[in-house]
């Protein structure tokens, strides 16, 4: 689709790489471009645009539509400039008598197969074709369908005695968010080529030849919804007419202006155009110049935004005496006072460290910088967390250890130069589906992968791509996989000393390799163990340490066990063994699941350390604060999630502010959580939508969304994007606000105007954004932390020249096997995971279209498994525990390995965290989700706890008629 | 899991730390041991782990124990 509004220049094709630069004249005027480039964008480099149709620049030239003809003085006929690439010293005519004639008679063949209903059709005004036919001056169509074949067109339905016309193919409107109209369609193939090129879903096709070629969804039956289309939006972008068109601009017309901001789901943190109509957002369209995206998207971003004005959303604070109470609305002012006045009589009664805050990972930077400062500064200790918590803390933990600081050590462009893949517990497909796209083009280009996974995920085998290995392994024995492969390494020598002996404690290193060289770590010793072929893990290991550029890619397979940080550990050594440390195309990348969770790291969320991950125990760090805040600031670490839940259990900890985040459905082994809900005098939610967590509390502050207010986000690759407000707050505030109103009722005396001032105290007390402000971001349009005076461009490559640290730091990393276990009771393995249609626990995606993808969540088990238990497809099965049970649906995949059996936690009615033990990570917490001991047994229906959760969360949830 | 006793599950985390630093040589194991609780744990857990060692720390890795004198006592009830 034609950019309108913010003129991003389409140049046609790709830019070239080379190094290499050529001079030619284009119509006179000379150019300088690197070799490999096409004349058509040399050209357009100087302003010359050369008439196209099926050239555009985020795919590969194709030559289809003869429109971008040019002369080449010396050369005979008249070459497509899209595909001719520049040579030195020729000279080019774009536009010449010869040229004109043709294209207008190429124009005219398009015209004579397209209807003419230009003044209603949904692309008036952003339609390619239009402009094209207008660029070359088409004045007439001389063809027309003969009187013999009069229905020889793809646009007219019928005849006019009514016969039906066999080329005419209806809409599809099967998708919810575009539509297909083959009517509108010049088969240029730019859809097709975006869903391969950009995509890499493979999707869409060109079926039949010549007059009979048509853009078709896979098979003939195909629809696009029940193709392999991931709505992606990718086509959508890429057709220069109205044949794929977002429903919305259909429905409410073009686009007046827009503005560039972040997403707000997962950790890639892609750029987007937010493309309005006076308030009303009309589509988000993949922003090319973002720096983590590259102009692509996956469904979330580019169609699931209608949350934002879905009938659930709460606009009005809310209070209630008890949570057996109906809610009652008050105003801004009365609710403030309400919880105010039960969090002083909280600490006055039961003393300051019996309140704390739970940050928001999906909240911007600088709410979280506040929430933080609430806790530390207003409340006076240091009970903060963040849903890292339940994900990522073991990165924090394991790469401050061995690196020096927990953050992913590259950018995402990386990965254009890698030359072996690890995955290692993540399903970048669903989870951090462009990165998953940037990657499969990597693959495809020759790259080779390794996926560890329980699964077989789709990176494993999915179009054109093939994992070199798959490590399946048993869920629970990461630390013995990874252990392995580190003996491989150093056993077979194929470890890089150069590398170590300069950048790593050697001493450590000898340590380390003695310790992986034990025989009990080789993959003989540990295959009955961990169900990976000896001779599988060994090429892999092999493969990673002597392929090239080696780059270990994880998520939360890696970190939500009782081993997680050792994992990351390891992951960390197997990086600095082999040196794929400090470049382009190498590193440790965690995927990070929400959009914000690097950043709420970051902003000093986690109760032991302040922003830029520096211990309180630091007095020169306190200070810097306490200065500032003119507070004293505790010096002995706060309660952690589960932590506070104990002690609320325990009775020392009775108040909480909970920003942005649903506890009672993400965190695991949810009695746990709503017996430690139960027990607090005052639980403030601050959220959309009445979410689970909310069923427990007393106040409930009404969240702006990304749309509506000013902020940053920090995505995976450790980048500051701007969020930038489209809209008024339909709650009448920006999050930032109501938390700066609670702690003005708390007594205390902040006064932000915008959250460019929050961003200048975070610059001031936080060395790696020393650099950072809105003025850069405004220039750069983002950046990577650390940005300070010595690098005040930002740091796409961590550890270039050293690490943080200093020498890396080997450690070693013994298997412990998880006390849950399999037995009699309780004989198949849990683990969970993510679709790519919904988020975390669906609070957003669930109130979109996206549940036209997946309505429900349901368990994925072995046939064999199945079969044993007289389990057929679509059957309700019983899911039990140790911890509880509920019931959901079977589906029979041999994705998973006998013994093995997934589902996702999407669904609120699911309650998946109802199995989860309360097992967790050693070092963080960080609850064990991937590993849950389960018997299955065939069911009719909802569990009691699901009836009665759900009749509690009813009753819970009525809001009481305005007197 | 099931949890005995009013610190069953403090005893597991304390445990569960000890398994990892018992693969580190003794001395830095012990000390790893005891800057990890005295870095993660808020005083109130702590208190509560002082409470079982004090009580000769029944059910805690003998390596728990020999970090005990390392680990920093909370201040009382602030």
């Amino acid at each position: 689709m034609k950019d309108f509004i913010i003129p991003d220049r389409d140049f046609g094709t790709p830019a070239a790489k080379s190094k290499q630069m050529v001079t030619l004249t284009i119509d006179g005027f000379d150019v300088t471009v690197p070799e490999g480039t096409s004349i058509m964008r040399a050209a357009a480099e100087i302003g010359i645009s050369v008439p196209k149709l099926c050239a555009t620049d985020s795919i590969d030239a194709f030559g289809s539509c003869r429109l971008c003809l040019v002369e080449i003085e010396g050369r005979n006929g008249t070459p497509a400039s899209c595909t001719t690439p520049v040579a030195p010293g020729i000279k080019v005519h774009t536009q010449n008598s010869k040229l004109k004639q043709l294209r207008r008679g190429v124009m005219e063949l398009y015209i004579s197969d397209h209807p003419l209903d230009c003044l209603t059709c949904s692309a008036n005004g952003d339609c390619e074709l239009q402009d094209m036919a207008g660029a070359v001056g088409l004045r007439d169509v001389r063809y027309e369908a003969p009187p013999a074949a009069e229905m020889a067109t793809h646009f007219r339905p019928k005849n006019n005695s009514g016969i039906a016309n066999p080329n005419y193919i209806p809409r599809d409107d099967s998708n919810p968010y575009f539509s297909y109209d083959p009517q509108k369609c010049i088969v240029c193939s730019r859809c097709v080529r975006a869903c391969e090129e950009v995509q890499g879903t493979f999707a869409l096709t060109i079926e039949g030849r010549g007059f009979d070629s048509r853009v078709s969804f896979g098979m003939k039956s195909d629809n696009a919804l029940a193709s392999d289309c991931v709505s992606c939006g990718a086509c959508v972008q890429a057709c220069p007419t109205a044949t794929l068109q977002e429903k919305s601009v259909i429905e409410i017309g073009t686009p007046e202006r827009s503005v560039i901001t972040t997403c707000a789901y997962c950790g890639v943190g892609c750029s987007f155009k937010a493309e309005m109509r006076g308030d009303e957002l009309v589509r988000m369209v993949p922003y090319k110049h973002g720096k983590a995206n590259r102009g692509h998207s996956c469904v979330k971003g580019r169609f699931a935004y209608g949350y934002a004005s879905h009938k659930d959303r709460i606009l009005n604070p809310m209070i209630r005496d008890s949570i057996n109470d109906p809610w009652q609305e008050v105003s801004w002012a009365e609710a403030m006072e309400f919880a105010a006045n039960r969090m002083q009589g909280i600490i006055a009664k039961h003393g300051r460290h019996s309140v704390g805050v739970i940050t928001s990972s999906r909240c911007t930077n600088e709410e979280t910088y506040l929430v933080q400062k609430l806790t530390r500064g207003v409340f006076m200790n240091n009970n903060t967390d963040t849903c890292a918590r339940v994900c990522h803390s073991p990165t924090g933990y394991g790469l401050g250890q061995t690196f020096g600081t927990s953050a992913g050590t590259q950018d995402f462009d990386s990965v254009e130069h890698t030359d072996v893949v690890i995955v290692i517990g993540a399903n970048p497909t669903d989870g951090h589906p462009v990165f998953a796209s940037r990657l499969k083009k990597r693959l495809r280009k020759g790259a080779k992968l390794i996926v560890i996974d329980p699964r077989r995920t789709d990176m494993v085998d999915s179009p054109h791509i093939r994992a070199a290995h798959h490590l399946a392994l048993t869920p629970g024995t990461n630390v013995a996989v990874v252990t392995a492969l580190a003996h491989v390494i150093v056993t077979e020598g194929l470890f890089n000393e150069a590398f170590i002996r300069e950048r790593c404690d050697w001493d450590e290193f000898q340590d380390y390799a003695e310790f992986v060289s034990q025989p009990q770590h080789a993959p003989e010793a540990v295959q009955m163990l961990t169900g990976v072929k000896a001779e599988e893990l060994r090429a892999a290991a092999r493969l990673y340490a002597m392929g090239g550029n080696g780059a270990i890619y994880y998520g939360l397979g890696v970190t939500e066990h009782s081993q997680g940080s050792t994992t990351v550990i390891g992951i960390a050594n197997l990086a600095m063994l082999t040196g794929n440390i400090g470049r382009p195309g190498v590193g440790v990348n965690p995927l990070r699941g929400q959009n914000n969770v690097q950043g709420s790291c970051d902003m000093g969320s986690f109760p032991h350390e302040l922003p830029g991950y520096r211990h309180v125990k630091n007095d020169n760090v306190r200070e810097i604060f306490e200065t500032l805040w003119g507070v004293k600031i505790d010096n002995e670490p706060g309660l952690r999630i589960p932590n506070m839940l104990d002690a609320a259990v325990e009775g020392t900890f009775k108040g909480l502010y909970c920003q942005g985040e649903d506890i009672l459905q993400s965190d695991p082994d949810t009695k746990h959580v709503s017996a430690g809900l139960a027990a607090m005098d005052c639980v403030i939610v601050h959220d959309l939508f009445l979410n689970e967590t909310a069923n427990y509390a007393h106040v409930f502050f009404p969240g702006s969304t990304f749309l509506e207010k000013d902020g940053t986000f920090t995505n995976a690759e450790r980048r500051i994007n701007r969020v930038r407000k489209v809209m008024a707050p339909r709650n009448g505030y920006a999050d930032w606000e109501v938390t700066q109103m609670f702690a003005q009722a708390m007594g205390a005396n902040w006064v932000y105007t915008h959250p460019a001032q929050i961003m200048e105290e975070i610059a001031m007390t936080t060395p790696s954004f020393a650099g950072v402000t809105y003025d850069l971001l405004e220039e750069k349009g983002s950046v990577q932390w650390p940005c300070n005076e010595k690098v005040p461009d930002g740091t796409p490559l961590m550890h270039v020249d050293g690490f943080v640290r200093g020498k890396g730091k080997f450690i070693n990393t013994e298997y412990v096997a998880t006390d849950e276990r399999t037995g009699p009771r309780f004989p198949l393995l849990l683990t969970t995971g993510r679709i790519l249609s919904q988020y975390n626990v669906g609070a957003q995606t669930r109130r979109t279209d996206n549940v036209v993808w997946h309505d429900q969540d349901v368990l994925e088990i072995h046939p064999h498994d199945a079969e044993n238990r007289g389990i057929k497809e679509g059957d309700w099965v019983r899911l039990a525990s140790r911890s509880g049970e509920t019931t959901l649906r079977a589906t029979l995949t041999d994705r998973v390995n006998p013994g093995v059996v997934y589902t996702t936690f999407h669904h609120p009615d699911t309650q998946a965290n109802v199995i989860t033990t309360d097992y967790s990570d050693w070092a963080t917490n960080c609850p064990e989700y991937k590993v849950t001991a389960v018997q299955i047994s065939p069911s009719n229906g909802p569990s009691d706890w699901q009836e009665e959760y759900n009749a509690f969360a009813a009753r819970s949830r009525r809001i009481a008629a305005a007197e | 899991m099931s949890h005995d006793g009013p610190h069953a599950k403090l005893i597991y985390m304390a445990n569960q730390i000890a398994k990892f630093m018992e693969s580190k040589p003794l001395d830095q194991g012990v000390q790893g041991l005891a800057a990890h609780i005295n870095d993660f744990w808020e005083p109130r857990m702590r208190r509560h782990l002082f409470e079982v060692i004090d009580h000769g720390g029944h059910g805690l890795r003998p390596l728990v124990m020999e970090a005990a004198p390392q680990i920093r006592r909370p201040a009382e009830a602030a």
